[in-house]
């Protein structure tokens, strides 16, 4: 495992941050908000990343994609995740479209990831339910027999990009106790779909969701993604996937937020000094500084773990993502209070950082879940 | 590619035939490490007969040019002789100052005269070296230090105290920071780096004892010590600009001691389940309790996060990259994680940790209680946190006075 970016991945690096600049600046976001756009993102902008390749990153080339791994895709992440992009790179690509990749049958993945890829699709994967917190075997949501298929019964929670989303891969239980590995199985629901209820939801960092009712909706058989009962491995692999691309995400939003408090530090003048000449702020910047570093290593050593199959990558990946929450949180809440009074304002971006940081923190497990986890892979 | 390959051949045959096999294993057996000197502590007698052999090679300081005691080798080639040392667990031929800090200092700014010498003589582990520039009066102001050097004829007359010396007391010569302008507008002008012979005339050297009993360190008293004017190193006046240069291998040298308590493997081939702590825990019955489950999960990460960073750093350069401002973190954080090791470890030990001699107290207690006092120290030693951080916040964040 070498922890340096590749000739083709700095060229990566190079592109994304330019379109980050020039086609998606943080004032996207604030206009999306503005606006109560029900998407929180653009399809036309998806769609100018999908003719970029960008996409299809990581799906194999039978697929239709560019057969690179999580390497790439964290590069991607983070000069995305500098201005807050918005569009569904975690909840189409990393989360839908990899669980079809990773489970669907040759049909489902001919007949789904083409358009996915090419942006004119989105999917969105529901598998988050009430009570759960962050386990992602707790599935309550039901699949029943019924003639010719199954029945869906539940609610899935905060669905990312639920809203607006032409499809969903939904998490249910075919057999088994509540909180049981077996038993839990994917299913395909198109939208539309007779007894599937779409609520639209804003998440507080200004992203889209939904709560999504599955009120008897009848699906066929052939609608089952992978083997029936054997989805949790499925779930996990693809989840801890699209965590290491979230971690990618936050190593830009970090970034971002604490270079914008740097320039601040150096440009504020009060008691006729630039206040980052006060020691007090420079050692709590410096510490900044250490997590941010740390968390790097962590997200590259996670990717390339992953990509590489080493025995215990799934540490790797809890360690990634215990450090980027509470780094993201970290950099982001300090950014506010080092703006001092207009970090609180609306019109400040800065607070689009720390909105933002707190979901990420949320998303697939904190650093308690996470701490916890590798523990255990650990065997303590 | 393939020079290196036999390079390694021939070392590795070398190693394997000359070295005596009861060294093999003994990498981090302090009995095994050849300090040297005038008057050398107790070590293996192996050990000993390895430094000759490997002193004959050039292989102490494989990089150093051979007329000074070197093989004249390239970084690469002189790490594929740590690479087969490592192999066979074998300890260095020679540790010390001499070798790490005033051997690379008098590489670059000594005298061709001092460089004849005293590189050869720390290459064959014939004297050893220790460092003075801490005064009680000049911690984190180094600067400000005032042991006064003053000229007389072809010598300088030295007057002061050093104190923090380590091995100051089993140590032959010291190089130090002496004051030879008062005047100086700025007090870093007016500093100068001198080598002086402590069995000159006027030097006294007391151990100092710590909160955790017996220390390394040491203060030097100076009354009327002759030095000659030769042994300055650069130029008189200009000391600091060589005392930063050597600082700075100082604190990557601690930096790399401290980071996860000497482990070396790559991250990759990281064996999980050999985690101290956590075996700790589980032999004192602490493994349940989910706070220092926690504490230790936490840490383990750290710790790991840490080594990938050093790796990172590693990868950069091996790839030709500029050094990345990630190494001005190495000497804080890698010495905050040590003290939380320590500070862990007494928590999952319990009052048993608290022993400092009687019965009743097994010997890993009684060391673990003088670990955790000794690890005090290293937030201090090498440049303090607080100055670290400065150091991150002016010259990485770029952050005003």
């Amino acid at each position: 495992m070498r922890l340096v970016l590749t000739e083709d991945q700095r060229e990566l690096r190079k592109t994304a941050s330019a379109f980050a600049a020039d086609r998606s600046p943080l004032s996207r976001v604030r206009k999306l908000r503005d606006a109560g756009d029900r998407l929180g993102y653009s399809r036309d902008v998806w769609r100018q990343m999908a003719d970029l390749g960008w996409t299809g990153v990581c799906f194999a080339e039978a697929d239709g994609g560019a057969g690179l791994g999580l390497a790439e895709v964290v590069v991607l992440a983070e000069a995305l995740g500098r201005t807050l992009t918005p569009e569904p790179l975690l909840s189409s690509v990393m989360l839908a479209g990899q669980a079809l990749a990773a489970a669907g049958t040759d049909r489902q993945r001919a007949e789904l990831l083409p358009p996915l890829i090419a942006g004119k699709i989105v999917l969105a994967l529901a598998f988050q339910e009430r009570g759960a917190r962050f386990d992602l075997h707790r599935v309550s949501t039901r699949a029943e027999g019924a003639p010719g298929g199954y029945r869906l019964v539940g609610t899935k929670i905060q669905v990312m990009d639920g809203a607006g989303a032409d499809g969903f891969v939904v998490v249910a239980r075919t057999s088994g106790a509540a909180a049981d590995v077996e038993g839990i199985s994917l299913f395909y629901v198109p939208t539309g779909a007779a007894g599937l209820r779409v609520e639209g939801q804003h998440r507080l960092d200004g992203r889209g969701c939904a709560l999504v009712g599955l009120e008897g909706v009848e699906v066929p058989a052939a609608s089952l993604i992978g083997e029936l009962g054997k989805g949790a491995a499925v779930v996990d692999s693809v989840v801890d996937r699209a965590t290491v691309a979230l971690c990618g995400e936050t190593l830009g939003g970090m970034s971002e937020a604490f270079e914008r408090t740097l320039a601040y530090l150096k440009e504020r003048v009060q008691f006729g000094v630039a206040i980052g000449s006060f020691q007090a702020l420079k050692h709590r910047a410096a510490r900044v500084f250490v997590e941010i570093e740390l968390a790097r290593s962590a997200v590259m050593a996670a990717a390339r773990a992953v990509d590489e199959r080493a025995p215990h990558a799934a540490a790797f990946v809890s360690a990634a993502k215990a450090r980027c929450s509470d780094a993201y949180v970290l950099a982001a809440n300090e950014a506010v209070q080092m703006h001092g009074g207009i970090g609180m304002t609306d019109e400040h971006d800065i607070g689009f950082f720390m909105k933002r940081a707190r979901v990420a923190e949320m998303t697939f497990g904190d650093g308690a879940y996470h701490r916890d986890r590798f523990a255990r892979i650990c065997g303590f | 590619m393939a020079d290196l390959e036999a390079l390694a051949a021939q070392i590795r045959a070398v190693l394997e035939k000359e070295v005596s096999a009861n060294l093999r294993g003994k990498a981090a057996d302090p009995k095994a490490h050849v300090w040297g000197g005038r008057r050398p502590a107790a070590v293996y007698p192996e050990a000993l007969e390895w430094l000759a052999l490997a002193a004959k090679r050039g292989w102490t300081a494989p990089t150093w040019p051979k007329e000074y005691g070197g093989a004249a080798w390239t970084r690469e080639e002189a790490k594929v002789l740590e690479g087969e040392i490592a192999r066979l667990d074998l300890p260095p031929p020679l540790v010390g100052f001499g070798l790490t800090m005033i051997g690379p200092t008098l590489l670059q700014f000594g005298s061709e005269a001092l460089k004849r010498e005293h590189l050869p003589r720390i290459t064959r582990g014939e004297i050893r070296w220790c460092q003075g520039y801490s005064e009680p009066n000049a911690g984190s102001d180094l600067a400000s230090l005032q042991t006064t050097a003053v000229r007389d004829g072809d010598e300088y007359v030295v007057n002061g105290q050093k104190i923090w010396t380590s091995y100051g007391d089993l140590s032959d010569w010291m190089f130090m920071l002496v004051r030879t302008d008062p005047a100086a507008k700025k007090k870093q002008v007016g500093i100068t780096f001198l080598l002086v012979d402590l069995a000159t005339r006027g030097v006294e050297v007391r151990p100092i004892r710590l909160i955790s009993g017996a220390s390394p360190f040491c203060e030097t008293f100076f009354a009327d010590v002759r030095v000659p004017v030769v042994n300055v190193v650069g130029e008189v006046n200009a000391g600091w600009t060589v005392a930063k240069a050597l600082l700075g291998h100082e604190r990557s040298m601690i930096a790399s001691v401290m980071g996860s308590g000497g482990r070396r493997d790559v991250p990759g081939a990281w064996d999980l389940a050999s985690n101290r702590l956590a075996a700790l825990a589980r032999e004192q019955g602490a493994a349940d309790d989910p706070l220092l489950r926690d504490r230790i999960a936490q840490l383990s990460m750290d710790e790991l996060c840490f080594q990938l960073t050093v790796q990172r750093a590693a990868d950069g350069a091996a790839a030709g990259q500029r050094p990345g401002p990630e190494s001005s973190m190495f000497k804080l954080y890698g010495t905050e994680l040590n003290q939380r090791r320590q500070e862990l470890m007494l928590a999952i030990r319990g009052p048993q940790a608290l022993g400092w001699e009687g019965a009743g107290f097994s010997a890993d207690d009684l060391q673990q209680a003088r670990d955790w006092l000794r690890s005090r120290g290293n937030s201090i030693e090498g440049g303090t946190s607080e100055v670290q951080l400065n150091v991150i916040a002016k010259q990485v964040l770029g952050l005003p006075d």
